[in-house]
């Protein structure tokens, strides 16, 4: 049994406009001790997704499917039970440090709370630990941090902190939510690198979002990538960037920046727009984009299915062709 | 931790007023002053003396004792009644903004029919059903402050409830008595208590206006208002009757303000994040 079993989930949001399709029928798994990236751009649906799994969704969002975690269906478990698996198995960290930590309490206050209350640790042990904790994640001088406010800290500091509170009650499962989109990039990869350590040494199971393909590469053992709504190629991460097929993750490699390229190189943008997700086209939701697309794209849309290998799923009838090995 | 402190000699000057006035309404009893309320008719609207160092009344009571009491008076009510918008309208209001749904409508429709209220209606309803009684009026003042403290504290609940370590806090399998009392309470409590000492100053001054037109503190008891209003009849003999007591209301209302603002932007760590 899998740690995380995400099975068919369907999340609507109700707007001025009518229903809004942000997550259309999503499966996933997480064994304990993984790590799955989940890439997409904007609007695709990746946030919803973990909110759903947290079952944090906005008020009136409407959800269907079922997200098992332990064995545990959590759509459909008492508030309080909820709530206790949350405060001891899961954890988020989030894209921006500045509105995910409370600005009037000190950092010590904000990162031994959850230890006391969950936990039922005791005041002056909750602070030896949360002092620990910042050590470990990176932060100099932690005794002195304890007593300081968020905005005393840097951005990157502020990551580390949120990481130290989501840490401080051992999570099976953390989800990290663009964690480094909101950072400089020189911190990014030590926040990345932190991050990566943690879920080694402490074998958590953890789901990494990101828009950034090159911040799942390396880092992941297994890639989901996300386009309006649905998880359109799955892969191990290597097999993902040796061989991709669905020609929207090729897409959205060849639109990172290369170092090596000459200067004014024009990047590939992806051309058009991503579907209106309230009318939803009836075929390829990325055919309109697609370079490859043909008539029969337009018909319906392609499940995701692994037709040659194990492992590597993807949502397409007009694959990119494997790539023989030299 | 080393913020620049926006308090310039105007703020010690503000809060040197407002301690003076404070200290004055507690020790009022045991200062050398005659009492607030005895008359001496062939004494009436007389200037400064040593009995009286600021002259007497057209009663001929002593004015600085009456300033004092008047203090008093001023002050309990002036505290109070907000506390009790406080106490309510905040409760109510973060209630309202945290939970939405059905029980913000109520409270946000109850809070329109109070305002729709006119004041002066509902103090004098006050005074001829329950009598005229101090405790009354700051019962009618806290009241009427409810719907603004709702306001403040439901709009601030709102912004802070959409930010993201309430969803952090929840993630983390936080109740929502904890979400209430230890996320939102602290960040809505510094619009609020910048809010409250505005509420003083703005109680200080309804409360003088209602006593000014005889609703408010019933008599012989002063208050800055009833002085205020005493005075008028003396204007052109005795102007100082009723420019002192204005002129005292004056400086602690503008001293509360003062104060109010220095504190909001001293306490508001978010100011630092710049």
């Amino acid at each position: 049994m899998s740690l995380l079993e995400v099975e068919n989930i369907v999340v609507d949001l109700p707007t001025p406009r009518g229903m809004l399709r942000a997550v259309d029928g999503v499966n996933l798994t997480l064994d304990a001790g993984r790590t799955l990236g989940v890439v997409g751009e904007s609007g695709s649906g990746k946030t919803m997704l973990s909110r759903a799994i947290l079952q944090l969704l906005p008020r009136r969002a409407k959800l269907s499917g079922a997200i098992r975690f332990d064995g545990q269906d959590m759509t459909r478990i008492a508030p309080e039970t909820l709530r206790k698996l949350r405060a001891k198995s899961v954890a988020v960290v989030f894209q921006d440090p500045m509105t995910s930590l409370n600005p009037v309490l000190t950092i010590g206050s904000q990162l031994t709370e959850t230890m006391r209350e969950h936990l039922g640790v005791p005041q002056s042990e909750a602070i030896l630990r949360g002092v620990a904790l910042l050590a470990e994640v990176g932060i100099p001088s932690p005794e002195q941090r304890m007593g300081n406010y968020p905005h005393q800290l840097s951005g990157g500091m502020r990551q580390r902190v949120a990481i130290a509170i989501a840490l401080s009650c051992a999570p099976k499962l953390l989800i990290a939510d663009e964690p480094t989109t909101a950072l400089d990039v020189t911190v990014q990869a030590q926040i990345l690198d932190l991050l990566a350590r943690e879920q080694r040494s402490r074998h958590m199971a953890m789901m990494l979002i990101t828009h950034d393909l090159g911040v799942v590469a390396g880092r992941t053992d297994e890639v989901a990538v996300m386009y309006a709504g649905r998880v359109v190629e799955r892969a191990p991460t290597r097999e993902l960037f040796h061989h991709m097929r669905m020609p929207y993750t090729a897409a959205l490699m060849a639109a990172l920046p290369k170092l090596d390229a000459p200067p004014h190189t024009r990047l590939p943008a992806i051309g058009g727009r991503p579907p209106d997700p309230i009318n939803p086209p009836p075929g390829c939701s990325f055919a309109p984009r697609c370079f490859y697309a043909d008539a029969a794209c337009d018909k319906a849309k392609p499940p995701l299915s692994a037709p040659d290998r194990m492992a590597h799923q993807f949502a397409c009838i007009r694959p990119l062709p494997v790539k023989v090995a030299a | 931790m080393a913020v620049a402190k926006p308090t310039g000699p105007l703020f010690w000057c503000a809060l040197s007023w407002i301690g003076i006035i404070v200290v004055a309404a507690i020790v009022a009893g045991v200062l050398p002053i005659p009492s607030p309320t005895d008359m001496d008719i062939f004494a009436r609207r007389k200037g400064p003396t040593l009995a009286h160092l600021l002259g007497t009344d057209s009663l001929g009571r002593d004015v600085l004792a009456r300033l004092i009491y008047g203090a008093r008076i001023s002050l309990s009510v002036g505290l109070l009644a907000p506390v009790i918008g406080l106490g309510i309208g905040g409760a109510l209001g973060l209630l309202a903004g945290y939970f939405r749904g059905r029980f913000e409508i109520f409270v946000t429709g109850g809070v329109d029919v109070v305002l729709a209220f006119p004041p002066l209606i509902l103090a004098m309803a006050v005074t001829a059903f329950l009598g005229q009684s101090i405790v009354n009026l700051t019962l009618v003042l806290g009241f009427l402050g409810i719907p603004a403290f709702t306001r403040v504290a439901r709009a601030a609940t709102l912004t802070f409830s959409a930010r993201e370590f309430v969803t952090a806090a929840r993630a983390l399998g936080a109740g929502h008595a904890r979400i209430i009392l230890k996320e939102l309470l602290p960040n809505v409590a510094l619009p609020l208590g910048a809010f409250f000492l505005l509420g003083v100053a703005v109680t200080i001054v309804v409360e003088g206006a209602l006593s000014f037109l005889g609703l408010g503190v019933p008599p012989p008891a002063p208050s800055w208002g009833v002085m205020i209003g005493e005075g008028r009849e003396s204007l052109e003999m005795a102007p100082a009757l009723a420019f002192l007591p204005a002129m005292v209301l004056f400086l602690t209302v503008l001293s509360f303000n003062l104060v109010g603002d220095t504190l909001r932007a001293l306490t508001d760590p978010r100011q630092g994040a710049l």
